[in-house]
């Protein structure tokens, strides 16, 4: 019963704040009580064993074959733990609101429980109605209380998504209609037995995954369908970007690890060079349009983006190790950029401003700023220590291995090798934006700026921790999600 | 024997850097003291370690694919990395004496503590560590330790840009240096060094493989210890407090990419062409940066040529294969380079920061104590017999004669320069007219700087002794040639004396200008030039092509063309929560439709 109670505590805690309970009080509250119970099914959690974990299910309709089934393994046990932790920072980062107070932490918790009901359910149509829960709070945060340019900004993610979204629902539906007659069905563990069967017809599964590649892909941020993502974090409030960079946005990820992957893997080798192609679009030419980004905001929403594409190398490698590395970079990944949108947003706060060239010196006045931005700015670009570095390794190690020869470099060598370069790109727009913003001589009408409250300690402490945690022992995460992707090796006829 | 003391020796010093920063920050005192008792700590430990003849650490797991990678965080415990620990963690705690008096008036002193512990723990883990990717873990920690307190007085902006600089040089070198350790883990299929000495067959029948992973990792070494053509971080690298260019950029860092190519020697010795590019390399690097340090006024500057140029000695001995000759020249070095570093430091902090050698002059008489262990430091680096240097660099010479004669040469060469361009530092610092009024006011610093001075110029002159440096590393063997190698490079030696004292006696300002080695061949130039013309214009294509293709063009242009879309816009603009929720509606009707009645 506990997994019901993780997806519903923060919904039901959003209908509490909408009906009229103190909004920042109820929503921290059920953050915390989320958190707990997450960290509780991790703890309890039985790496050893194989299939789902918690698994509760009430049938909403017999005639139509549709359960609401819960459950977790070790994938997606990460990707609730990722959500519960980000999720409370994020509440805990928000601050004063001037309009809609309620509405807006209500819009969070939405969020929240429309990730983790995604993350948590073994029946695709849960799995997809759930993101389109968390998915409309996110257009109304960036269109109601976002800054700049918010309108546009809101318009672009929604149409870009609702497409992404509609797209993939295509796929789901030709999916379910590949598998005969007799063995339809949503659950995911049913298909995935109809897929060990062979029941899913070599020819279908390559158009099938190709649909689901641009569904998830568009939800993802993957290259060439981007550009709502730098855009829309730079005009999201802070803990709106920190909630759908650092969470939301992945989805598109598990779905292809969860779905595309195991389900159609003849489909996935079809497309494995379309793929890698459209990933160093990602990590090259993204990286390159980082560096050349003028706004704080808008570098990290590029440098997010970018940072999908070792994501997808993970993905596409095909191999145990990569896939593992795709995990763990995942999370790594929603807690540095959750980190880093933390923090930008409340340096704008205080400055009115992210320009870069208006920024500087902020590291004298804001030293706790500059201290938890400099930790996340080198965990996101895999320094060593930080998870994100286990995941990138496993990635690139991977990777580098599918098709190895000596004296031979095929594609996935080519393609490990020009994502080892982004790592120096990702270094080179990360040390000048932090060098620009906390770094050289002090403008003078910046004397006046105060550093982060120290009530803030306890978010920043959270997410630092846990990226370090992870960082010094990343197998305590890969001992649990490498179980569900060996699954996905021993499945094949 | 199984022993938790290699763990405290790593974890000491991470454990006062970890305190510093969440508990003590605001008492700058108190900061300093866990800062150096942890690092004195992890000196006692490293010598219990270093006279435990069989001693084994506990290995951890860090990442465990098995049968694909296996990465343990596990210790290797062998002479070559007993003596390191001695040495790091030796003139480490030298360093962070000194670093008590120097930097007692800096107001970001317990930043500059802990990352000073950060750096031991670093530093001491790439000692340590058993295979490539705990090294390389390590190996970048090291980089933003350096990051971090080059950048020390970050409000500086040539400091920042110095700090950026460092780091992505070495990010840059760190590039091969990864993508050699992936070759050689495919080829092998482990990580860990011994393992991969065993299975080193696996690529020896493909010498091109093998060359080139050799290669490639050496790309690390070029990165982390300056070497031409990535050496330009570390002269700007200077812009850090003094102590941490004695200690980082000189005696222990920028010697960790020698170290680890003596560690992975059997890899890098498997492959003659790759060798013969490192000696090659090597010596290059130490030519040059011998000549740009004949015409530099910083004398730290100068100190940080010459280190480069000592570097490139000791990556020519591992490319003429002899591990030994290249770590016993690191070994001398560490001591005399540190001595001449923190000698550097007393002047610079006593002259209240004045680093231009041309406003100095006359200080032997004032600073007494400085100028007898600068002097030390001095003749060791020149190879002076019977101080330290004149046997390292002898051995390296001995080594270089033996092997490639244009080599030998070009070393020999190298010597004449050293002894050229730091007589010419010390007659311009210490002797003639004080040519300004800091040198004329200049005094003693304290005990607690002068003390670390005189414990290293001991090590400085005694460590090339054969009873003494044997304890420590193993020897080169004697070669043929007896009396005539030491004897011509004393005879380099002394040219160069010489003739820096004949230019540069009493001299106002420098009698010499050449503009190539003043510019430091314009390196920097260059690489701005081909930075801002590859990646600079790129870059620039990319977002215009971004922002007006990609988005504006093809995004924009295609769904404001089409009227559902554009109906879309106008719910969104009003920003009606009804008009999301038949959105959401709309697709699950859809979604039911499909799957259950068509």
């Amino acid at each position: 019963m506990i997994l019901p109670f993780i997806v519903f505590c923060p919904i039901v805690a959003a209908l509490a704040i909408l009906c009229g309970a103190p909004a920042r009080r109820t929503a921290l509250w059920a953050a915390g009580f989320t958190l707990a119970a997450t960290l509780l099914v991790y703890f309890e959690f039985d790496a050893g064993r194989r299939g789902f974990d918690f698994v509760v299910s009430y049938p909403i309709s017999d005639a139509w074959r549709l359960n609401f089934t819960l459950g977790v393994d070790g994938l997606s046990l990460i990707m609730l733990l990722l959500t519960a932790i980000v999720t409370f920072a994020a509440i805990w980062f928000t601050g004063p609101i001037a309009t809609h107070e309620h509405a807006f932490h209500a819009c969070l918790l939405l969020i929240a429980g429309g990730a983790l009901g995604a993350f948590a359910s073994l029946d695709l149509f849960f799995f997809y109605a759930f993101h389109e829960l968390a998915l409309i709070p996110t257009f109304l945060l960036i269109g109601i209380w976002g800054t700049g340019n918010r309108h546009a900004a809101a318009w672009k993610i929604t149409i870009y998504l609702a497409t992404g979204s509609f797209i993939l629902l295509l796929g789901l539906i030709m999916l379910y209609r590949s598998v005969p007659d007799g063995a339809r069905s949503f659950d995911i563990r049913a298909l995935q037995k109809a897929a060990a069967l062979g029941m899913i017809p070599t020819d279908a599964q390559g158009t099938i995954f190709l649909v689901l590649l641009i569904g998830f892909g568009i939800l993802v941020s993957l290259f060439p369908f981007h550009t709502w993502a730098p855009e829309a974090y730079a005009s999201a409030p802070a803990p709106a970007a920190m909630l759908h960079a650092g969470v939301l946005k992945k989805f598109g990820l598990y779905g292809l690890l969860r779905v595309a992957i195991p389900l159609l893997p003849q489909g996935a080798q079809q497309w494995t060079t379309l793929l890698l192609v459209l990933l160093l679009g990602n990590i090259i030419y993204i990286g390159l349009v980082t560096i050349a980004q003028k706004r704080l905001d808008w570098m990290l929403g590029y440098s997010s983006v970018m940072h999908m594409g070792y994501i997808f190398l993970g993905i596409a490698s095909g191999t145990l190790l990569g896939m593992n590395g795709a995990a763990v970079l995942i999370f790594a990944h929603g807690i540095s950029i959750a980190l880093l949108f933390g923090i930008a947003g409340e340096i704008r706060q205080r400055t009115g401003t992210l320009l870069l060239s208006d920024l500087g010196g902020l590291g004298k006045i804001m030293p706790r700023a500059g201290l938890a931005f400099g930790l996340a700015a080198f965990a996101s670009i895999g320094l060593p220590g930080f998870a994100n570095f286990a995941g990138e390794v496993m990635v690139l190690f991977g990777a580098f291995r599918n098709g190895a020869e000596p004296y031979r470099f095929h594609i996935f060598q080519i393609a490990t090798v020009l994502a080892l370069w982004g790592v120096v790109i990702s270094a080179v727009y990360m040390l000048r934006a932090y060098r620009k913003v906390f770094m050289g001589a002090m403008p003078e009408n910046w004397s006046g700026v105060t550093d982060l409250r120290r009530s803030l300690h306890v978010p920043i402490g959270l997410l630092v921790a846990v990226t370090l945690w992870f960082g010094f022992f990343p197998q305590s995460l890969v001992r649990i999600v490498s179980p569900t992707f060996k699954s996905y090796f021993t499945q094949k006829p | 024997m199984i022993s938790s003391l290699p763990w405290y020796i790593l974890l000491l010093p991470l454990a006062a850097a970890v305190a510093i920063v969440l508990l003590t920050r605001s008492w700058p005192r108190l900061s300093s003291s866990i800062s150096v008792a942890a690092v004195l700590g992890s000196f006692v430990c490293s010598c219990f370690v270093f006279v435990q003849p069989d001693i084994r650490a506990l290995e951890l797991t860090w990442i465990d694919v098995r049968p694909l990678l296996y990465v343990p965080l596990g210790f290797v415990l062998d002479e070559l990395s007993k003596t390191m620990l001695v040495l790091v963690s030796g003139i480490g705690a030298l360093i962070h004496i000194y670093s008590l008096g120097y930097m007692r008036e800096d107001d970001g002193n317990s930043r500059y503590f802990a990352s000073l512990s950060f750096f031991m723990f670093s530093m001491l883990g790439i000692v340590l560590s058993n295979n490539f990717v705990m090294m390389f873990i390590f190996w970048e920690l090291v980089g933003v330790s350096s990051y971090l307190l080059i950048g020390h007085w970050f409000e500086r902006d040539t400091a920042a840009e110095a700090a950026k600089k460092a780091f992505l040089t070495n990010r840059i070198g760190d590039f091969g240096f990864m993508l050699g350790i992936l070759m050689a883990w495919t080829a092998t299929g482990t990580v860990v060094f011994s393992e991969m000495s065993h299975q080193l067959g696996r690529i020896t029948s493909y010498p091109g493989y093998l060359t080139v992973s050799a290669l490639l990792i050496f790309c690390g070494a070029v990165g982390k210890s300056a070497q031409f053509p990535l050496h330009v971080w570390l002269p700007d690298a200077m812009e850090g407090p003094t102590p941490i260019s004695a200690l980082i950029h000189a005696a222990t860092m920028v010697a960790a990419g020698v170290y680890m190519l003596v560690r992975v020697g059997f890899l890098v010795e498997a492959s003659p062409h790759a060798l013969s590019i490192i000696a090659w390399i090597g010596t290059i690097t130490a030519v040059m940066a011998a000549l740009i340090a004949t015409q530099q006024n910083d004398i730290k500057r100068i100190l940080a040529y010459s280190t480069i140029s000592q570097l490139g000695y000791m990556v020519m001995a591992v490319g003429l294969a002899s591990g030994q000759a290249a770590m016993f020249h690191l070994f001398t070095h560490a001591f005399f380079k540190a001595l001449l570093f923190l000698g550097a430091g007393s002047i610079i902090v006593m002259l209240h920061h004045e680093q231009n050698i041309w406003k100095m002059g006359g200080l032997a008489g004032r600073l007494g104590i400085t100028f007898l262990t600068f002097m030390v430091g001095t003749l060791a680096l020149i190879g002076f017999p019977p101080f330290s240097g004149f046997f390292s660099k002898d051995a390296i010479l001995a080594l270089a004669h033996e092997k490639n004669s244009a080599i030998f040469w070009l070393a020999l060469f190298t010597a004449f320069l050293t002894a050229f361009y730091m007589l010419r530092l010390v007659v311009v610092v210490f002797f003639g007219r004080p040519r300004s009024d800091q040198a004329r006011a200049g005094r003693e610093a304290p005990w607690v700087m002068i003390g670390p001075l005189i414990l290293l110029a001991l090590p400085a002159f005694a460590s090339g002794f054969n009873f003494f440096a044997k304890i420590f590393v193993q020897l080169p063997g004697e070669t043929e040639a007896g009396w005539l190698i030491p004897g011509m490079a004393l005879g380099a030696t002394l040219t160069g004396v010489i003739l820096a004292i004949v230019l540069y006696r009493g001299r106002e300002t420098d009698p010499v200008n050449f503009a190539p080695f003043r510019n430091r061949f314009y390196f920097d130039e260059i690489y701005a030039f081909l930075i801002a013309a590859t990646q600079g214009a790129l870059s620039k294509i990319s977002a215009f092509l971004d922002r007006w293709v990609l988005d504006a063009g093809f995004v924009r242009g295609t769904s404001t063309a089409t009227w559902g879309v554009g109906s879309l816009l106008r719910l969104l603009q009003v920003g009606n929560l009804q008009a999301y929720s038949f959105l959401f509606g709309l697709g699950i009707v859809v979604l039911i439709y499909f799957t259950l009645f068509k």
